[in-house]
């Protein structure tokens, strides 16, 4: 297909198409109506199904119905409303239904603003819903890594039978980029969906269930640690990430998505003025690539998590590293976009406050 | 002579009542001499001359208990 | 002396014993979806989906592929597994507190957009499962856990009329409501549950039936006078007939 120069929001409905999406159940909000818009048009172009639905309760779960018939489905939203469908998404890991979620976040509480912003971290990695439980996410900074994450979804959830989401915010939902929609992915292959409630029984000669009830505590916690072997496997294959300059960094920034890119340009400037900056940038977010912070160099002093949030993210990064060094923290909320300049400032607060020390 | 018979799932009987109720020849009634596997006071037939194998007894049944057959003359 | 099988248990259940009490018209209702579902031959290709009350076992007794909705979902399930599998058979089965409390706006849409559902609506207002409270269906009057004196019209509205006010959405194409407390009645509601499927079958578009129904341990009355509280008091709130069939020409006002 060759580059092509696209919005966020309509790279990743086509990308979803190339990824082999059947159905997409959504519900406007801002900043990802884009993203419904293009699949309004082009997925019954396909002969694939798109439905607005009443609402985002009412979207998740008409994903959960066509992902337990075994469709490949993807839904997307926003902050307020992945709350919404937290239960939903809740249910699919309950049931080992797979299914692909795409929330590009914008600034909370409440409803918020429109801007912006990564406040949903612990939403997305602590399980937003009831139950020990987790989906595994992903967060991208270009439309790129984007576009090809989101392809690979639909086979990631397929494998793992489990929702997959995808955490993006306003501005890489927004923005255009250039992006190379056939780049090869790895594909994770997956076994027929012989589960799949699907109208089939006749043929089969079995009845299938998509069921997440269990009265019996016992039953319910041996499916529990079944869970919990897939959420094991997810955090042994699936932690992603990338080092930036860290191998003579004395100060590592830990950012992901929008916030790493901006983190770029503060360790460019820094290292310019000679201060030995380096960057860990998380790719997955659950699960957090701790094994990023393992055995880091000794010219290491300080951690400094930069967040569109405020500590959210910090926290993993304090489990990571398990007190071996200190975490200190800058982060902007409300949909506000910190520049790189706040970055090398706080930077300079905290190298410079060794300076003075020894 | 009766027109047909019915055959009680006896363990599945719940003791519900809904088939003597609107059984038309009034030949149903529970066996208070008997509980299932389930403790319940299960469905006897005492009068199975009567029997004009209507269904509506199995009709109203909630649980399948009751299956319903009609003698064939030879 | 030979015999000839005139009724049987049908094929559309499980072995499965029911879970519901003596006397719950949950059961027949199932018998009669089941035995439809059967009789039409579609028990292969059907794709149920329980929601949340006392029938949320029925994926256990329902002799096809089952799937179960989180409480006031399942029109929307129904709806995603439809849109994805359009020539097999859904339906919903669903009570009072799960379609007309959590999951109105569901089954509301889900008539508006017509989607070719077939949705089965038991009716005992009350709610079962959770011991007895208050439904959008409980009478006026009528005592519950959490109507202890009565429901009082000023404080909790009147009681909600789900097929009447489906009427009134276009996309609705079957509605009738139906009751099962006598053999009489159970062999009119099986006949609805038929037209139901058919218009599913017939790609015509939205059909629910609405049954009224029983809770004899909630009511706090035998099984057998359950059924006539259920005629006596609220069949006449709740009146039995179709209250929209679109497939019948020149009744059709989509």
């Amino acid at each position: 297909m060759g580059k092509v120069l696209m919005k966020g929001n309509e790279a990743m409905a086509l990308a979803a198409i190339k990824g082999g999406c059947d159905a997409f159940y959504g519900y406007p909000i801002t900043p990802q109506n884009e993203l419904p818009e293009y699949l309004s048009k082009h997925m019954p172009l396909q002969g694939k199904v798109f439905v607005q639905a009443e609402s985002e309760v009412a979207a998740i779960n008409m994903v959960y119905g066509a992902a337990g018939a075994g469709a490949r489905v993807l839904t997307s939203s926003s902050s307020p409303g992945i709350a919404l469908k937290q239960e939903g998404i809740s249910y699919m890991a309950g049931s080992e239904l797979p299914g692909v979620i795409i929330n590009v976040m914008r600034g909370g509480p409440g409803l918020g603003g429109i801007q912006p912003s990564q406040a949903d971290y612990n939403q997305i990695t602590r399980g937003g819903g009831n139950g020990d439980y987790h989906v595994l996410s992903f967060a991208p900074e270009s439309l790129q890594e984007t576009v090809n994450i989101v392809k690979e979804s639909f086979s990631l959830a397929d494998y793992y039978r489990n929702p997959v989401m995808i955490a993006v915010d306003g501005l890489i939902g927004q923005m255009m980029e250039p992006v190379e929609l056939d780049q090869e992915i790895n594909e994770k292959v997956s076994p027929e969906k012989t589960w799949a409630a699907n109208g089939e029984s006749a043929k089969r000669g079995k009845i299938n269930k998509i069921v997440s009830l269990s009265l019996d505590p016992y039953e319910l916690e041996k499916h529990n640690l079944k869970l919990q072997k897939k959420y094991h496997e997810m955090i042994a294959n699936e932690q992603r990430y990338e080092s930036i300059l860290t191998a003579d960094a004395e100060i590592i920034i830990v950012a992901y998505g929008t916030m790493a890119r901006i983190a770029r340009t503060a360790i460019k400037s820094l290292r310019e003025e000679g201060i030995k900056a380096g960057m860990i940038r998380p790719i997955s977010i659950w699960p957090f690539p701790s094994r990023a912070f393992k055995n880091l160099p000794t010219t290491v002093k300080t951690l400094l998590a930069v967040e569109m949030s405020l500590g959210q993210m910090r926290q993993d990064v304090v489990l990571s590293i398990n007190g071996q060094l200190p975490v200190e923290f800058y982060g902007r909320a409300g949909g506000v976009v910190p520049e790189a300049s706040e970055i090398i400032d706080k930077v300079k607060s905290i190298i410079g406050g060794h300076k003075n020390e020894n | 002579m009766a027109k047909g018979r019915i055959i009680i799932d006896v363990d599945r009987c719940k003791g519900c009542g809904l088939c003597i109720q609107h059984c038309p020849v009034h030949i149903l009634e529970l066996d208070l001499t008997t509980t299932n596997i389930k403790g319940y006071t299960p469905l006897i037939v005492n009068d199975p001359d009567k029997c004009i194998a209507c269904s509506f007894c199995a009709m109203m049944c909630p649980d399948s208990v009751i299956t319903v057959e009609r003698f064939i003359k030879e | 002396m030979k015999t000839k099988r005139v009724y049987e248990p049908t094929k559309g259940l499980t072995e499965r014993a029911l879970s519901y009490c003596p006397g719950c018209t949950h059961g027949i209702i199932h018998k009669l979806v089941a035995e439809v579902l059967e009789e039409q031959g579609l028990l292969g290709e059907t794709i149920g989906v329980a929601s949340v009350g006392c029938s949320v076992m029925n994926y256990e007794f329902f002799n096809c592929d089952m799937q179960q909705a989180p409480h006031g979902r399942a029109p929307a399930v129904a709806t995603g597994i439809k849109r994805v599998k359009p020539d097999k058979t859904v339906f919903t089965y669903q009570g009072d507190g799960d379609l007309a409390s959590i999951g109105m706006a569901e089954v509301v849409h889900s008539a508006h957009r017509s989607e070719n559902i077939t949705v089965i609506f038991v009716n005992n207002a009350i709610y079962g499962m959770t011991g007895g409270q208050m439904a959008p269906t409980t009478l006026i009057g009528q005592k519950t856990s959490t109507s202890p004196e009565g429901r009082n019209q000023l404080t909790t509205g009147l009681p909600i009329r789900v097929s009447e006010m489906l009427a009134t959405i276009p996309g609705a194409t079957y509605l009738e409501r139906v009751s099962v407390h006598d053999p009489k009645h159970v062999r009119l509601a099986k006949k609805a549950i038929q037209k139901a499927f058919d218009v599913q079958t017939k790609k015509q578009g939205f059909s629910m039936i609405e049954f009224i129904s029983t809770c004899p341990v909630n009511w706090g009355m035998t099984p057998t006078d359950s059924l006539a509280w259920a005629v006596d008091s609220m069949i006449p709130y709740y009146p039995l007939g179709v209250y929209k069939d679109a497939t019948k020409p020149g009744d059709d006002d989509a």
